[in-house]
């Protein structure tokens, strides 16, 4: 509970001082909190902040030279000469911007991708034969250093585009890089987005505070009394993997997605309801992911915030540089007009799903999880042909039975790639899968050993029951905010929920494992 | 604009370039589509549409997509 219990002491203080100060609180309120993790810690953070700031300055400056010139001399110059101007400056810009790129993305390689780097030159040196090895570096990940690196680069990159100017306080920037909420696990918020409610005087707000704690405790529903219960089964299975095969691995991959989405969007319910009683606003990062239809639809409302990132940040700007668009010309040449057009997406597609892979964590579960997902899309795309015709000739689209195996087939894809994450290894992934297959064992459902996996039958009711309030705010939230609802309905209905939420985490909650901040699967990424 | 509402009737057949304004945001155009439209579009108006440029207000419509390609010709 550490998180939240030192979120209230800001809550009450943050109402109490000079509004003024409010963000000074939160930055030191956000330094403290960082350093308790561990003092170490500091000096990633402190690092991107300042060389990003400065960087962001010396940007700005750029900018307004830039400008300042052509409207000086906005008569004297001709089409060409402002043309070799503007690409003059532009190569001064992007110097700038790639060295804070350079230094921001080195550190977090440094610190995220070296042992994993050694790793793997170990085994290439054992496959030829060498008797050398390289020893592992000790060394620590920065709590959050994914989510900060991210949110920082976002600022630089579009500073550099001239999206807004850069931030001239150095301690506002500071707070931005490491507003203590969303420092573990995001959402990755921009700049613009954030800066509208961080840094400005709020005053006590009751709706705020009523909203903003029946998310934090929603979020704690979530988490305690689904995630963390859940987690006991799956840690079961994926343990002993000559034991539970088959069905067993099925089930497992189904009460994953069912953990990680309640942990995961639990955890930003809590981070959205803290900034929620804080005045501060903090972009979804879900919007009902499981009621997708495609897994193109599902990764435009899961993770909102580290999808649109890799959109805008390596997505477009690798489809729009140069050589590959020369590829692209190439490509259409060699391959026609149809598959020539595509491969340059494709390609890039996968470069992006291999980096969102990466960026989840230094193994090759990862980069194979990353790249299923492209792989995955890609094939649906080529399939585009195919779901045209059988929708001319089977009339089915609108149906309500066609959606559902639509949302079913979506939300079983997303949970086999999803395998590579659970056992953490891709052979053994595969060959798990494979026994979904080859040795289903489904009788072993009936035969006790569910009741092996560490959950008792009131657990697994509790978990039902959970999985039915939560696709019941899921379908009422489709219409608008289900907060909302409840403060226009009667007041009776309204606490009588609000104390529901809090009995059941109170008496369902899973506390067995000294429930804190580092227990968020996302942390670790 | 006629050669900018080809290459958008290209990617939907069913939909009303001319009066839509909402591309983006209604998803009717996704980012497989956005790309395929900055590659026809940079080699149709002879422009470099960059990174920058892709943002939902500049693809929301023909109109909006035509403005931008004018703008970028400019440059």
């Amino acid at each position: 509970m550490l998180f939240t219990s030192y979120s209230f002491i800001i809550f009450i203080l943050y109402y109490t001082i000079p509004k003024g100060l409010q963000w000074v609180l939160l930055l030191a309120a956000s330094y403290l909190f960082y350093s308790l993790m561990s003092i170490k810690f500091l000096f990633y953070i402190l690092f991107t902040t300042i060389t990003t700031y400065f960087i962001g300055i010396k940007i700005g400056e750029l900018h307004n030279i830039h400008s300042n010139y052509l409207a000086d001399h906005k008569a004297s110059l001709s089409r060409e000469e402002k043309k070799s101007y503007r690409a003059f400056m532009k190569s001064r810009l992007w110097k700038w911007l790639l060295v804070c790129l350079l230094l921001n993305f080195g550190l977090l390689v440094i610190a995220k991708y070296t042992n994993f780097t050694i790793e793997n030159i170990n085994g290439i040196l054992e496959l030829i034969g060498s008797s050398k090895r390289l020893t592992f570096w000790n060394i620590a990940l920065p709590m959050g250093i994914s989510f900060y690196t991210f949110k920082t680069m976002s600022y630089i990159i579009d500073v550099y585009r001239g999206k807004y100017p850069p931030e001239k306080n150095i301690f506002k920037f500071a707070l931005f890089v490491s507003y203590f909420p969303q420092l573990i696990q995001g959402p990755i918020s921009r700049f613009d987005d954030l800066s509208e409610t961080l840094f400005t005087e709020h005053s006590f707000d009751r709706k705020n505070l009523n909203f903003g704690l029946q998310r934090i405790m929603w979020g704690f529903f979530k988490k305690l009394v689904i995630a963390d219960r859940m987690l006991v089964a799956v840690n079961t299975i994926i343990r002993d993997p000559e034991a539970y095969q088959g069905i067993f691995v099925f089930l497992g991959m189904l009460f994953y997605t069912y953990q990680l989405y309640a942990d995961f969007t639990g955890g930003i319910d809590i981070t959205i309801g803290i900034s929620e009683v804080l005045g501060i606003k903090v972009r979804e990062n879900f919007e009902r992911p499981y009621f997708s239809k495609s897994i193109t639809e599902f990764w435009r409302r899961w993770h909102i915030t580290m999808g649109t990132w890799f959109k805008d940040y390596l997505f477009y700007p690798l489809s729009v540089w140069k050589p590959m668009l020369n590829f692209a010309k190439f490509s259409r040449n060699k391959f026609g007009n149809n598959f020539g057009k595509k491969l340059p997406v494709y390609l890039t597609t996968l470069i992006v799903w291999f980096t969102t892979g990466l960026w989840h964590g230094a193994n090759w579960n990862f980069i194979a999880w990353g790249l299923t997902n492209g792989i995955v899309i890609i094939i649906s795309l080529e399939c585009k042909p195919f779901y045209n015709w059988f929708h001319n000739k089977f009339k089915v689209g609108g149906t309500f039975g066609f959606r559902l195996f639509q949302i079913i087939r979506t939300t079983l894809l997303m949970s086999a790639i999803r395998l590579f994450d659970l056992y953490r290894d891709v052979p053994m992934t595969l060959r798990m899968f494979g026994t979904i297959f080859t040795k289903p064992n489904i009788h072993m459902l009936f035969n006790g050993s569910l009741a092996n996996l560490g959950l008792s039958l009131s657990d697994y009711f509790i978990l039902l029951l959970g999985f039915v309030v939560l696709l019941i705010v899921s379908l009422v939230q489709r219409t608008g905010s289900v907060r909302g609802k409840i403060a226009e309905s009667n007041m009776v209905v309204g606490y009588a929920l609000n104390y529901a939420l809090i009995i059941a985490i109170l008496i369902f909650g899973a506390y067995g494992i000294g429930y804190d901040a580092n227990q968020f699967i996302y942390n670790q990424f | 604009m006629e050669t900018l509402l080809e290459i958008l009737q290209e990617l939907h057949e069913d939909i009303d370039f001319e009066t839509h304004e909402r591309l983006v945001d209604d998803k009717v155009l996704d980012s497989f589509d956005i790309i395929t439209l900055v590659t026809e579009i940079n080699e149709e108006f002879d422009i470099a549409i960059p990174a920058e440029e892709i943002i939902p207000e500049n693809f929301n419509s023909a109109k909006a997509l035509y403005a931008m390609i004018e703008r970028l010709s400019d440059y």
